[in-house]
């Protein structure tokens, strides 16, 4: 049986893991090579990493940094943040990433995700969708770009499945409203998204308790959940929160 | 000195880095010498079948050549879905042809690409588990699978959302992998360590 995932998050800016409340008052949570080796040692499923800064300033994400993490990470590798082209994607995947994240190019451009697929096959392109609840419209949300500065009237759950016909492999769906709270994840919106698509859905945004990781991927029929604060600042550990979870009869990976 | 071949499909660095990682003498080449020196042969690869058959067919007899005489030959994901008869991802693509086979879209009515970590049970006696406790876990990410036919493979399966996937076989010297060894943590990099002592005891001129 497929185990769901526990993904830890380094929100990299300038070389460094920083963690903020709804993507703004960033503090520093420590070096990136050291805690993606730490995580790959202590059995996080995956890991992800998000250069925060790439998109706001139009610079390429660091592709120096993803080889230094990469060498040291030995589970499944995210990269995202800036990503424009297919091009970028095959610099990356060169570079030690498994996977690449695209969030705004695929709002601007969505047959990057088309082409990306093509040549690199959808099990690497996931599509970064950042989410807010629609203040118009109740139990609707808009995608967020430019991470999370711009707000787009596209519906979201309309896009997650355009982006999944277009051939991303993933969806790593984050609640902009959630993010960096610890209040816990938007289950709604992951279950709403989740339902739509047959791709997998990572949950994103708001991880605080270990009952909040539970209730999104239980209610929210999510396949993984991504958190940082949780983790980066040792409020439990990857084993502590499977140990938990595998105690609510979730499958688990020890 | 092992050889990962470099054929430009995908990402060869997280497989050189694993191998690196365990202590291997590693090298990163697509040339006829290195191939014909090497004491063992890693097909890594991700992406679509017939773009990796069109960019292997330079080296794709040389490689079967090697393969055929008993060279240990470890195919990863894409490199393993290459070395059965056909494949029908997106088209019809002849492949290599050293395991009988083909490689089939997993059916729908579940989630896919079968995206994370699965439990493998391994068919007795398979090298590359050897010293393994039964029914660990590996990373997955692929929407297609390969229908072993061939009566000389050994099998190693996972579930799926009630479907029995083959995760790994084994014909004679030759190994292929579904599954992502360099990406599945400590029980990856030990599948890494069994498939080097295999090159480090076949001794045998190719």
């Amino acid at each position: 049986m497929l185990t769901k995932r526990i993904i830890p998050c380094l929100d990299v800016k300038d070389n460094r893991v920083v963690k903020g409340v709804n993507f703004v008052n960033l503090r520093d949570a420590g070096d990136p090579v050291e805690l993606g080796s730490r995580y790959s040692a202590e059995g996080a499923d995956e890991l992800v990493f998000l250069d925060i800064t790439a998109t706001i300033r139009s610079r390429k994400t660091i592709v120096e940094l993803v080889e230094k993490v990469a060498a040291n990470v030995f589970i499944p590798f995210t990269v995202g943040g800036g990503i424009s082209s297919a091009d970028q994607i095959g610099l990356l995947l060169r570079s030690g990433a498994d996977k690449c994240s695209i969030n705004t190019a695929a709002v601007n451009n969505p047959d990057v995700l088309r082409e990306s697929a093509e040549r690199f096959g959808a099990q690497c392109v996931v599509l970064a969708l950042d989410a807010r609840k629609d203040t118009t419209r109740s139990g609707k949300w808009v995608v967020c770009v430019k991470a999370g500065t711009e707000r787009t009237d596209i519906d979201a759950v309309e896009w997650a499945v355009r982006a999944e016909k277009l051939g991303a492999g993933e969806i790593l769906l984050t609640s902009m409203d959630a993010d960096g709270t610890q209040a816990g994840y938007d289950i709604e919106l992951t279950r709403a998204v989740a339902e739509a698509v047959h791709i997998p859905v990572i949950a994103s945004g708001g991880a605080g308790t270990l009952d909040s990781l539970y209730d999104v991927l239980d209610k929210g029929k999510a396949s993984a959940v991504l958190a940082a604060s949780i983790f980066h600042y040792g409020t439990y550990t990857i084993n502590q929160t499977k140990q938990f979870l595998a105690g609510k009869g979730v499958p688990v990976r020890f | 000195m092992l050889v990962i071949i470099d054929y430009g499909v995908g990402n060869v660095r997280s497989v050189t880095n694993a191998f690196r990682h365990i202590g291997a003498d590693i090298v990163v080449s697509c040339r006829t010498e290195d191939i014909e020196q090497a004491s063992g042969l890693i097909l890594p690869g991700v992406g679509a079948s017939g773009y990796a058959m069109e960019r292997v067919a330079p080296v794709a007899e040389l490689i079967c050549r090697q393969a055929r005489a008993g060279k240990p030959f470890l195919g990863i994901c894409l490199g393993y879905q290459i070395l059965f008869d056909m494949s029908y991802e997106l088209g019809e693509y002849r492949c290599l042809g050293l395991i009988g086979g083909s490689v089939i879209p997993i059916p729908a009515g579940r989630t896919i690409p079968h995206m994370g970590w699965n439990k493998v049970i391994p068919a007795a006696g398979m090298r590359l588990f050897a010293g393994m406790e039964q029914g660990k876990h590996f990373a997955f990410a692929h929407s297609f699978y390969a229908k072993v036919e061939d009566p000389a493979a050994s099998i190693a399966t996972t579930e799926y959302e009630g479907l029995s996937l083959t995760a790994a076989v084994e014909k004679g010297n030759i190994f292929g992998v579904q599954f992502h060894p360099e990406k599945s943590g400590n029980d990856g990099l030990a599948v890494l360590r069994n498939f080097v002592g295999i090159c480090q005891e076949t001794k045998q001129p190719c």
